[in-house]
């Protein structure tokens, strides 16, 4: 009774917030005249779209570290699977020998966009409908495949002790990387080429006949998808399964003896950890609209966790909330370090390029050290807190 | 009644440390048995025989008339093998279930160290003892189809909570609780995974004389209540001759002796190896 | 033959420079149970160190003063990054150590511009030798002598001294030493100190027979000499040696495999499959011991 409640106040809230993407994305064609933040062209889009790219990723990450207690350090290499099985799927049959060059064309010379343009046209109506369905379907894909090599290289690893298993799950990653940059599987992967032309966030804006976009979605359409995808995982983790997952990072010992399968859970977490960063991949291969495998190196997987480290390993609105701050910080907000500045003929000292980083990698020095909690802990921001809490204020006040 | 447990000739040795030696003990249906010894005899060792965490070098043991697990010793181990009967299971299938599945079979256990799990409340900490009994799959539970399912767990958590005066707590966290508490969860955690085999390392552990003399009711009342058969290891002599049925005694890995209480209790081999032991463990 | 002669050669130079980096790693895994993420960063700020250090002074003064550097940094970041975490569960020390790496690559590439630096030349080891008819560096030929030599005198001072035996100890079982009154402090930081000097050595020898140094740079022969370390059973030093000799002849036969079969991209690749197939069949190493748990 009370918890269908505060599902249904969660489900308005996500409503509520998906809405205003759209009205954030679309505000300047509606209200000419404001500043320069609100136009599709300022950092704050680039921001939320990365962000809500890298939330997912990091969430999935937490799911494994934070909530299994499996320290991984794989997340970039099921990226790459993802983000290379979407963009291999999606790349359309005409662009391909121009792609390929190189190899003389690709091994899979059609795309599901062709493939469903037969059954719903290419243009106008139909030609939307297969693209959309086409995305939906290629992001699955990309999370099964990125599940798939989860489940094979679980096998040899999940039996490893905690550090031993995140050095060989990064290697796992640098080996994917170097098997896709390979000139011998060129007509698959493009070598050590990106694969680009494949639908992005962009190709989702509403555009007229003239080609002038009436309505953008393009920031929508990650939040939408993220968001899905983020819920499921939150359903998981409190779940049976999700009570188990903890029991095992609380302690494996009684976790077994209390009846549940180290081995058949730690690696349920990991597929589904790694399925869901294959989505996060292919995700990124929509923003960055190209996938290349020398993207997806250890660093980027640092950044994972310290984004989940940031937030709090063990709570998924930590994981969230950290990524928007670290997206904001290193993409928005602090690039004024990374150019000189001058106050009168005065200059500021140290600011050039690459200050930024350096002052954001001592905030994440002090907050490993000092603040190992992170912002959240183990703690969810909650909507039934939240409520309360404003509830009762009302209540003091009447 | 039958045996409950039957265990084997069983030899448990560490390199060349052999730590349970020969060790053959039937625990009745139903009973209340007791294996004692003096610190580091190897009482915890054959514990861990059966509920999976080691596996034993020799032997075999039985639950409800049927094995679950047996080894005979092979390649490394078979050249450093000190103890006994090394043939006898040589042409036996080797049986070496995981823990987990040892509990499926119906033997749920306790820690001597007490193992709760120290971030989730009394609540789920006995709710996740019934996952492994419970009829779903990850997609199920993800999109909410084991509602059912689900609400029947946790009504018979609350049950069980409630049986075992918890329910007040039920929203604490597990280690918030004062230890004795902590050792009555741990037992209705255990319960909770439907056992018809109660093993319990050292429970009265850290309890003062109150407290035992309760615990001791408190045994024989799940006992009756969910028609169990207990076994125990335990130090405390006074809960030991108070509740047992039926009493193994084993020093250095080796039995010494087994009979009821009073008998046990005249026996000349165990005063001995007891000695200057009991009086340290107060 | 000459050919492979000139492989073999170069292989075993770098296998001994990934010898000098993985005996860091062994050494602190051994004490810490940290796998020191930072410790191929080191490497690479001291090979930075000798850039700007040789372009202001003589060679016979900057690279004592490479080594003495890289020790204090090596000091340093044990004192402020792991030490206040020594009672905190592993992954967060492996976390913090994962912030360090972040932290020097990034301030690397801040000093540096994130251009490319050229390693200077450095009189005698930078002069070429002929060895059975093929032209090599002196670098190549000094490398393995050298660190014999090092692992000679590090396998004396952990066996024969005083702080040896501490080490040693503190090893085995980490709160009993410090029951027994070893000061796990001094031990842990002595132990970082040998490990950023071999590194500092390593990175001379290393980067004269490289072109360029880059912010990254560390971070691949840094997780190299890692697998060398549990390759060869992490904890022994004789064990990371052979390891690393191993990984850098195997990873300079990979390079010099013929072009057309394009495996040069699996030089790095190869160490990690290296290192599953080693944890998976024989997680302790080759020379390393099992351990167990208690329930």
């Amino acid at each position: 009774m009370k918890q269908k409640k505060i599902n249904l106040r969660a489900l308005a809230a996500i409503a509520v917030m998906l809405l205003i993407i759209i009205l954030l994305e679309n505000i300047s064609s509606i209200i000419p005249g404001l500043p320069q933040v609100f136009w599709p062209t300022s950092p704050l889009f680039t921001v939320l779209k990365k962000a809500a790219v890298y939330s997912l990723v990091a969430v999935s990450m937490n799911l494994l570290n934070g909530f299994t207690g499996l320290f991984s350090l794989g997340q970039a290499g099921f990226m790459l699977l993802g983000a290379y099985t979407y963009a291999i799927l999606m790349v359309p049959a005409a662009s391909k020998e121009q792609v390929y060059y190189l190899f003389g064309g690709c091994a899979f010379n059609s795309s599901i966009i062709d493939i469903l343009g037969g059954i719903f046209g290419t243009t106008g109506v139909g030609g939307a409908i297969s693209m959309i369905i086409g995305c939906i379907i290629a992001i699955i894909l990309a999370g099964c495949v990125a599940g798939f090599f989860a489940y094979l290289i679980g096998f040899p690893v999940l039996r490893l002790k905690s550090d031993y298993l995140a050095i060989a799950t990064l290697g796992f990653a640098e080996i994917l990387r170097a098997i896709f940059q390979w000139q011998k599987l060129g007509k698959i992967t493009n070598g050590a080429n990106m694969i680009k032309g494949f639908p992005t966030f962009s190709s989702f804006n509403i555009t007229d006949g003239a080609g002038h976009e009436i309505v953008r979605l393009s920031t929508f359409v990650p939040f939408l998808i993220s968001t899905v995808c983020i819920v499921i995982i939150v359903l998981l983790i409190n779940s049976s399964y999700g009570r188990a997952f903890k029991s095992i990072r609380d302690d494996e010992v009684a976790a077994e003896a209390m009846g549940i399968n180290l081995f058949s859970h730690k690696m349920l977490s990991f597929v589904i950890s790694s399925f869901f960063a294959g989505v996060g991949g292919a995700l990124f291969a929509m923003y960055v609209a190209n996938a290349q495998a020398k993207a997806f190196t250890s660093v980027m997987t640092y950044e994972i966790l310290l984004i989940v480290v940031i937030g709090g390993i063990g709570s998924v609105s930590g994981s969230v909330l950290a990524t928007f701050l670290y997206v904001a910080c290193s993409e928005w907000w602090l690039r004024f370090l990374d150019s000189e500045l001058y106050i009168g003929s005065f200059k500021v000292p140290f600011l050039r390029n690459g200050f930024r980083m350096v002052v954001f990698s001592i905030v994440i020095m002090v907050i490993v050290l000092f603040f190992s909690q992170g912002i959240m802990g183990e703690k969810e921001i909650s909507l039934a807190a939240l409520f309360d809490r404003s509830s009762r204020k009302k209540e003091r006040k009447e | 009644m039958g045996n409950a447990l039957r265990l084997e000739n069983i030899t448990m040795q560490f390199g060349g440390v052999v730590s349970v030696n020969n060790l053959t003990l039937d625990v009745e249906e139903h009973k209340i048995t007791a294996l004692i010894g003096p610190n580091g005899a190897g009482k915890t060792t054959a514990f861990n025989c059966i509920t999976g965490v080691y596996q034993p070098t020799n032997g075999q043991i039985e639950f409800m008339g049927q094995p679950i697990v047996r080894n005979h010793p092979t390649g490394k181990a078979a050249k450093t093998y000190k103890g006994e009967n090394a043939d006898k299971y040589a042409k036996d299938a080797v049986l070496s279930p995981t823990p987990d599945q040892i509990t499926g079979l119906g033997i749920a256990r306790t820690f001597q160290n007490i193992r709760l799990w120290k971030s989730m409340t009394v609540f789920d900490n006995v709710l996740i003892a019934k996952h492994q009994h419970a009829k779903q799959n990850v997609f199920s539970a993800i999109f909410r189809g084991n509602m059912a399912e689900e609400k029947r767990m946790r009504e018979e958590t609350m049950e069980l909570l409630k049986e075992q005066g918890l329910d007040a707590y039920k929203d604490e966290l597990a280690v918030s609780l004062p230890y004795g508490l902590q050792r009555r969860l741990e037992i209705a955690r255990a319960l909770a995974t439907n056992p018809k085999l109660l093993l319990l390392d050292e429970p009265a552990a850290g309890m003062n004389p109150q407290e035992t003399i309760e615990l001791a009711e408190f045994v024989r009342q799940i006992r009756d209540k969910y028609d169990l058969t207990v076994f125990l290891i335990e130090h405390h002599m006074d809960l030991v001759m108070n509740i047992s049925d039926y009493i193994y005694v084993i020093d250095f890995g080796s039995e010494i002796a087994q009979g009821v209480p009073k008998e046990v209790q005249q026996n000349q081999r165990v005063i001995e190896a007891y000695l200057g032991v009991t009086e340290e463990e107060g | 033959m000459e050919y492979v002669i000139s492989i073999l050669l170069s292989g075993i130079s770098v296998g001994g420079q990934y010898a000098l980096i993985a005996i860091g790693y062994t050494l602190v895994y051994g004490i810490l149970r940290l796998i020191n993420f930072a410790h191929g960063d080191v490497f690479m700020v001291a090979g930075l160190l000798g850039i700007y250090f040789t372009a202001t002074l003589p060679i016979g003064g900057s690279l004592p003063l490479v080594i003495l550097v890289t020790v204090l940094l090596g000091f340093t970041i044990e004192r402020a990054a792991y030490k206040p975490l020594r009672n905190a569960p592993r992954m967060s020390v492996m976390i913090s150590a994962i912030g360090v790496s972040y932290l020097l690559q990034n301030t690397a590439t801040y000093v540096t511009g994130g251009q490319p630096m050229t390693y200077p030349t450095i009189p005698f080891l930078s002069d070429t030798v002929n060895v059975a008819g093929t032209q090599t560096k002196w670098v190549v030929i000094i490398t393995p002598i050298l660190v014999l030599v090092l692992v000679f005198a590090l396998t004396q001072l952990i066996n024969r001294t005083k702080i040896g035996m501490a080490m040693r100890a503190v090893s085995k079982d980490f709160e009993t030493s410090r029951l027994m009154g070893i000061k796990i402090n001094s031990v842990i930081s002595v132990t970082f100190i040998i490990g950023s000097a071999l590194a500092a050595v390593g990175s001379i020898l290393f980067f004269t027979n490289y072109p360029a140094i880059t912010p990254t740079a560390g971070a691949m022969p840094g997780l190299k000499a890692f697998v060398a370390a549990v390759f060869g059973g992490i904890g022994s030093i004789p064990g990371a040696v052979i390891g690393a000799f191993l990984i850098g002849i195997c990873e300079t036969i990979i390079k010099g495999l013929p072009s057309a079969w394009d495996v040069s991209v699996f030089s790095d690749a190869f160490t990690f499959a290296l290192l599953i197939i080693i944890l998976v069949f024989k997680p302790q190493g080759l020379f390393g011991e099992a351990a167990t748990d208690k329930v």
